[in-house]
């Protein structure tokens, strides 16, 4: 498996792809991804984009926030339009990289169909999932990737009483050429792996954590610290699937070295999404984070 | 060298698409369109055509495919029926809005529940006002003609165009026709461009959030909100009819067919008694016309309405004002009301003073058998049927062969 190359905030390029201002709300982590994932990707780049915060945050006609060419499309069929996209680039010779850059309710709810099939045939193309854990656009609704417990406008009171998706699971199952995970905290990590991504044909998944001030409930400058916090506890983790190896990234190989992970608690209590769970729900969710370490520990050793 | 074929109307769509030189073809299969994607596909893995064959999960992807082509600046199309028309709805509408020129086969069928896979026209029906232009095929050879000229529409006219044929009567039967001069078809269908193509050297965000009013851009040029461009969208499609006009005018000088693409009148020029119909229905009423004719001495013709959308409004109604009476046959209804055409055709024809009597009738749905012989006994007893009744029962819808 190639390492990823390094890219830090020294070597990072300077050119910007995207104009200042836009309309994102402040402390938003899909504007440090997309800020930072266009650096990578480069110009010769199609996006495809269905409705989600991005969509809104590219610009109203006639402005756009981004220099990017990108093509708006329905809902449920932002794979099936870049497939399209894809297939046309082939038939001009052209070798752009066509990018779908979806939500966490654009593609395991009502874009998994496409998505699904879009794996199943493995176009040539990068998928990414920016996941706020629910439907920030539309004000905060339960999306299938919401976790159990957190509170959003269509589960008050008592939280969402259903686990969230797997979704890097649901894609694994499909052993596509690359999967990678990503945090809004973690940028540049995210960077390099689109590099990556861009060096493989084939359908390469890449799904970010990315926290959302209005609809986790923490204030705008928490945004980094709640990303960094949720790895280090172990409840989100980085890493890379390659030819179906699964590999972690550093921020949560380093884990692999500690006696014992932060707990959750901490990480929870940071936002008032969670603020309905009880003692028990925080008990079981540790468990499970530690059952999952403990599986790490045996799989990939002490790091 | 053009080519003249027995084969089935599937197999004659898919050839005109072949010489059309579409470069994406993305569907999914559904009774009775499957045929027609199969030949597609055979033909590009055999190396006879040389396009991208996408099979995409689902008629919503196959035109989700179709889009995201036409958007990069590549000639696109798709195919399907019934249920899977209907599950495209979403993205008919998207492809409209984007003023995506592309070209779709719609090969008519009922739609489910309950299921029935046999023709009528309730899919077509019910995506009348998704901004694609609808054509309708009565024959073979008319679906080799109508695909080839919709490619070409579509293409000046930045609207997608859907054509339409009759499921099984069409889809599945054998008939002759012939296959024009590849060459010529090039010549006749220039290169597929589209001048918003997505592509990194000038970038531009397609179907973006637009807002009710119109709105300046950075270099303080005025360009329009959301209402301003569905004004345009309907203006320019119905201009679209000038254009088929002229596509046909120019194929008929290229191929020696033509000459009637949007109204395709038989025996109306003395009629006082006219049927409007769309699709094969239209052809099968050319044999009561000269039945009456002969046997009843009836002035009866028959016009076949080629366009459904845009509604050729003004034409349809300059030929049929100064008929006695005019007699909608459908398989098609809006349901509540009456037949879609009939009640397109009534409002046309509401400003012109000598208006016709108008009758309906709904026919063969779900592939209930037309039989030529109720047809001609609706037909006549409709024409002897002067005395005014009151006017919500002649209104009415009639439906042909219910067996309740």
């Amino acid at each position: 498996m190639n390492i990823a190359a390094k890219t830090n905030v020294l070597n990072l390029s300077e050119e910007e792809f995207v104009y200042p201002g836009n309309r994102a709300c402040s402390g938003c982590g899909l504007s440090i991804l997309y800020r930072i994932g266009l650096k990578a990707l480069g110009r010769d780049c199609i996006f495809v984009v269905p409705p989600s915060c991005l969509t809104v945050m590219q610009g109203l006609y006639p402005i756009a926030a981004s220099q990017m060419p990108i093509l708006n499309g329905t809902f449920a069929s932002t794979a099936a339009i870049a497939t399209g996209v894809r297939a046309a680039m082939k038939r001009l010779g052209k070798k752009t990289q066509v990018v779908a850059w979806a939500g966490d309710g654009g593609t395991a709810d009502i874009g998994i169909q496409a998505l699904s099939g879009a794996l199943e045939r493995n176009e040539d193309i990068i998928y990414i999932c920016y996941d706020n854990e629910a439907y920030m656009n539309t004000g905060v609704q339960r999306s299938g990737t919401t976790p159990q417990g957190g509170l959003t406008t269509t589960t008050p009171y008592t939280g969402k009483k259903e686990q969230g998706k797997n979704m890097p699971d649901i894609v694994a199952a499909h052993n596509p050429a690359y999967i990678a995970t990503c945090s809004a905290s973690y940028p540049l990590d995210f960077h390099d792996k689109l590099i990556k991504a861009k060096e493989i044909s084939g359908l390469k998944y890449i799904h970010i954590q990315t926290p959302c001030p209005p609809g986790w409930g923490c204030e705008e400058q928490m945004t980094v610290k709640i990303g960094k916090a949720a790895i280090d506890c172990g409840l989100f983790d980085l890493f890379e699937i390659e030819n179906g190896k699964k590999q972690l990234s550093e921020p949560s190989k380093k884990l692999l070295k500690k006696e014992k992970l932060d707990s959750v608690r901490h990480y929870l209590s940071m936002q008032t999404r969670f603020k309905a769970l009880s003692e028990e729900q925080i008990v079981v969710m540790q468990e499970r984070i530690d059952k999952k370490w403990d599986g790490y520990r045996q799989e990939f050793g002490a790091g | 060298m053009s080519e003249k074929l027995i084969d089935s109307g599937n197999n004659a769509a898919a050839m005109a698409v072949q010489l059309a030189a579409a470069e994406v073809i993305a569907a999914y299969p559904i009774t009775p369109q499957t045929p027609l994607t199969e030949k597609l596909s055979e033909l590009i893995a055999a190396g006879e055509m040389d396009a991208e064959y996408v099979a995409v999960e689902s008629e919503h992807s196959a035109l989700g495919v179709c889009i995201g082509a036409a958007s990069a600046g590549v000639r696109a199309f798709t195919a399907t029926s019934s249920n899977g028309l209907l599950y495209m709805s979403e993205q008919l509408h998207w492809a409209a809005g984007a003023r995506l020129p592309m070209v779709m086969c719609v090969v008519n069928r009922g739609i489910g529940a309950p299921w029935s896979v046999w023709n009528d026209h309730q899919d077509a029906m019910s995506q009348r006002d998704a901004g694609w232009i609808q054509l309708f095929a009565k024959d073979h050879q008319e679906i080799v003609d109508i695909t080839l000229k919709a490619f070409r529409l579509a293409e000046l006219v930045h609207i997608p165009v859907m054509v339409n044929y009759d499921g099984y009567y069409l889809s599945h039967t054998y008939m002759p026709f012939e296959l024009p001069d590849a060459a010529a078809v090039k010549e006749f269908l220039p290169a597929y461009e589209y001048a918003h193509a997505l592509d990194p050297q000038k970038p531009e965000s397609l179907n973006t959030v637009t807002l009710p009013d119109s709105r300046n851009d950075t270099n303080g040029v005025k360009q329009p909100g959301y209402m301003d461009i569905r004004h345009n969208l309907h203006q320019e499609m119905r201009l679209a009819m000038d254009v088929l006009e002229e596509i046909d005018a120019d194929y008929q000088q290229r191929f020696g067919r033509g000459g009637a693409p949007i109204l395709d009148p038989y025996c109306c020029e003395d009629a006082e008694y006219i049927v409007v119909a769309m699709g094969t229905i239209a052809n099968q009423f050319r044999d009561v016309v000269d039945r009456l004719r002969q046997e009843d001495g009836l002035k009866v013709g028959v016009l076949a309405l080629q366009v459904y959308r845009p509604f050729p409004t003004a034409k349809i109604a300059e030929t049929l004002q100064s008929a006695k009476g005019v007699m909608v046959y459908e398989k098609g209804l809006s349901y509540g009301n009456q037949g879609a055409l009939y009640a397109d055709l009534k409002s046309a024809l509401y400003p012109y003073p000598a208006r016709p009597q108008l009758h309906n009738f709904i026919v063969g749905l779900g592939g209930r058998d037309i039989r030529t012989e109720d047809l001609c006994q609706t037909l006549k007893t409709a024409c002897q049927q002067d005395d005014l009744s009151a006017p919500e029962q002649t209104d009415a819808p009639q439906w042909i062969g219910l067996q309740l």
